[in-house]
């Protein structure tokens, strides 16, 4: 609800500096106060290849809660998406491996609108499984969670399963290696994913609906949103986005087993949240999801860079890092 | 499925042979794995059917059982399964020893013949076991350092451990008694949790970190597959080589094709559970004494034995 008022706000009024979403802007802060430690740490830090490494190694979080940013904005909760990326990825290796296309390209090109689908499906099925079965999102992504994931071992019985095309592999390496006017490409597609998101989001009668849908249903319904519809998209859009980041996860190791991808799901959240996204649904802020992968992920690498912080410690120097930074976000919202 | 298959496939076989060979000594052994969660348990459940099919060929009255288990809990009861079975031995990999303790002396105190593969509980001795298999992790972290002091004593090494657990710490201070007394320095050890995307982003942080790295120890096939992935990406010349450990075909098939950044690799084969079989279907048609520790050691592969540990068949 207060997310409503906030937008009714912001468009009755003339936008001045006074009027400037601070929640919105309270991740890129957090952001700018780590780049700053970071530096501290270790000069090499700061430098252009190690923040462009970071940036391009969370790209397939950042992607994936790109997708997650509109499930919880609408309520809902996708457990399923780390073995999803570990599903929909072994598949598609699988069938680059099978050969029934003879090209290199072609067959590329078959693998990436094959990868596509098969993530939109998987997304389908979660959002009919919640919607249609009425089931609560939790429990039904945690259901698909161990389904996609058994499903991945047994097609690796437990071992890896190796992309074997040395011609596929030259093929396709610079979509994660390569880059675009000195920019890696992994970065690019964040971006460009992130846009057409938050175009759908903020501009969009669907995007519209989504936050509608997540602040109350019931209020939705009534005013004639196909709540059902609306939240089994957006399930929808986040297969697509696992598969976005299942067609850059393959070409850098060019193999998957069944520890691909575990604990993504949990990541992904943590993203949305830390990126100014509610939990409990009805606001959604899709620039602030992808600074908050890229906090995730630069956390880990200032650990690692400084030479003070004992091996043991990390995970705990990080957790304080994520609550410290959601502290600064939320002392910036109250002065507002 | 493919398993049940080859379960049932195994079955008909045993009985077919079973009415033809009547006079051969009748024997069952049951096997009890962990299920095939990660590249290492894959190999184990590929070699433990591997030899399985093997025996049953070789002695046509024996039948071998493999029941594979995710968890402590529902290996106790596939213990229990097996018991219920009526089988004359039982060869075990714990997911986890210390629970299944109890599972595992109730069978031997039936008089079971039992054989421990690998992960032994606190208390290991013959009230638990008549047959102990062990790979020897101290001893796979002392290979790679003895090598690597021998090949390049001056080396610049950074580590790349897997998860805080007893196993990796031994392997650790294995290592450290390997490059005892050599210049050896080591740079740098942070965990890379025995996965392949964790061990990249590891890689590509040391190669920020370091200006100069001349080897990398990263004492797992899965994590070399990242790390080399790392290597080539920062297209750094400096790292001279990696060294890995367990022994995944995609790395043994790196040393024998000559690989300069595989060179080598240390040995912890899933296939001790072949050793154990070979040994408990050996207690009971060679009349040979089994009983004991063996300890399996971290054999150096290097591209002249490589062939011999080279399975191409396996997932792992």
């Amino acid at each position: 609800m207060s997310v409503n008022e906030e937008s009714i706000q912001s468009t009755s009024h003339r936008r001045t500096w006074r009027d400037v979403d601070l929640r919105a802007v309270a991740p890129f802060a957090a952001l700018a106060l780590l780049l700053i430690v970071g530096a501290i740490v270790n000069p090499n830090f700061i430098g252009l290849n190690n923040l462009a490494n970071v940036a391009t190694r969370c790209a397939f979080i950042a992607i994936i809660a790109v997708g997650a940013t509109f499930v919880i904005s609408a309520g809902d909760l996708d457990l399923s998406v780390g073995s999803m990326v570990a599903f929909v990825a072994s598949l598609m290796i699988l069938f680059m491996n099978s050969g029934v296309i003879a090209d290199p390209t072609l067959m590329l090109t078959a693998a990436v609108v094959f990868a596509v689908a098969a993530g939109a499906a998987c997304g389908l099925a979660n959002g009919l499984i919640t919607t249609v079965g009425r089931i609560e999102p939790f429990i039904a992504t945690l259901g698909t969670m161990g389904i996609y994931r058994g499903l991945t071992t047994w097609l690796s019985q437990g071992g890896a399963i190796t992309l074997r095309e040395p011609e596929i592999q030259e093929l396709y390496r610079p979509a994660y290696f390569g880059s675009i006017l000195g920019v890696p490409v992994p970065i690019a597609i964040i971006l460009a994913v992130t846009a057409v998101a938050a175009f759908i989001l903020y501009r969009t009668r669907y995007g519209r609906h989504v936050v509608a849908v997540g602040s109350n249903s019931d209020v939705a319904r009534y005013s004639g949103i196909a709540v059902n519809r609306v939240r089994t998209i957006a399930f929808v859009i986040q297969g697509l986005c696992v598969a976005v980041a299942v067609l850059l996860y393959v070409p850098r190791l060019g193999s998957t087993s069944a520890t691909t991808g575990i604990l993504w799901e949990l990541q992904a959240i943590t993203a949305v949240v830390v990126g100014g996204t509610a939990l409990k649904g009805g606001a959604g802020r899709v620039w602030g999801t992808i600074c908050g992968a890229f906090i995730l992920e630069l956390v880990g690498n200032i650990m690692l860079l400084s030479n003070f912080i004992s091996e043991y410690l990390i995970g705990a120097m990080q957790g304080a890092i994520i609550i410290i930074a959601m502290l600064v976000q939320r002392s910036l919202v109250r002065k507002s | 499925m493919r398993k049940g298959l080859l379960g049932i496939a195994a079955v008909a076989m045993m009985a077919l042979t079973g009415v033809a060979h009547a006079e051969e000594k009748k024997v069952t052994i049951g096997v009890s794995i962990p299920a095939a969660d990660h590249g290492w348990t894959a190999g184990v459940v590929f070699h433990a059917e591997r030899v399985a099919k093997q025996l049953m060929e070789k002695h046509p009255g024996l039948n071998v059982i493999v029941k594979t288990s995710p968890d402590p809990a529902s290996q106790a009861n596939a213990v229990q399964d097996l018991e219920t079975q009526g089988i004359d031995a039982l060869v075990i990999l714990p997911t986890d020893p210390d629970p299944l303790v109890n599972a595992i002396k109730e069978v031997k105190g039936k008089g079971t013949f039992v054989a421990l593969v690998d992960r032994a509980p606190s208390v290991n001795d013959n009230s638990v076991r008549d047959l102990y298999v062990a790979g020897n992790n101290p001893a796979l972290g002392q290979v790679a350092g003895e090598y690597i002091k021998a090949t390049t004593p001056e080396a610049k090494v950074v580590v790349i451990r897997g998860l805080p657990i007893p196993i990796d710490q031994q392997r650790q201070d294995g290592f450290d008694q390997g490059i005892a007394g050599s210049k050896v320095e080591i740079l740098d050890r942070q965990y890379g949790n025995w996965n392949r995307d964790d061990a990249f982003k590891v890689m590509q942080d040391y190669l920020t970190k370091y200006p100069q790295i001349d080897v990398v120890w990263c004492q797992d096939d899965d994590m070399a597959v990242g790390v080399l992935q790392a290597i080539e990406q920062a297209k750094r010349t400096d790292i001279q080589y990696v060294v890995a450990g367990a022994g995944s075909k995609e790395m043994i098939k790196k040393v024998m094709d000559g690989d300069k950044m595989i060179p080598v690799d240390v040995l912890y084969p899933p296939a001790m559970v072949g050793t154990a079989l070979e040994m408990t279907a050996a207690n009971f048609y060679g009349q040979v004494p089994v009983r004991g520790t063996y300890t399996i050691d971290a054999t150096l592969v290097t591209k002249d034995n490589a062939k011999d540990f080279y399975f191409p068949d396996s997932p792992f």
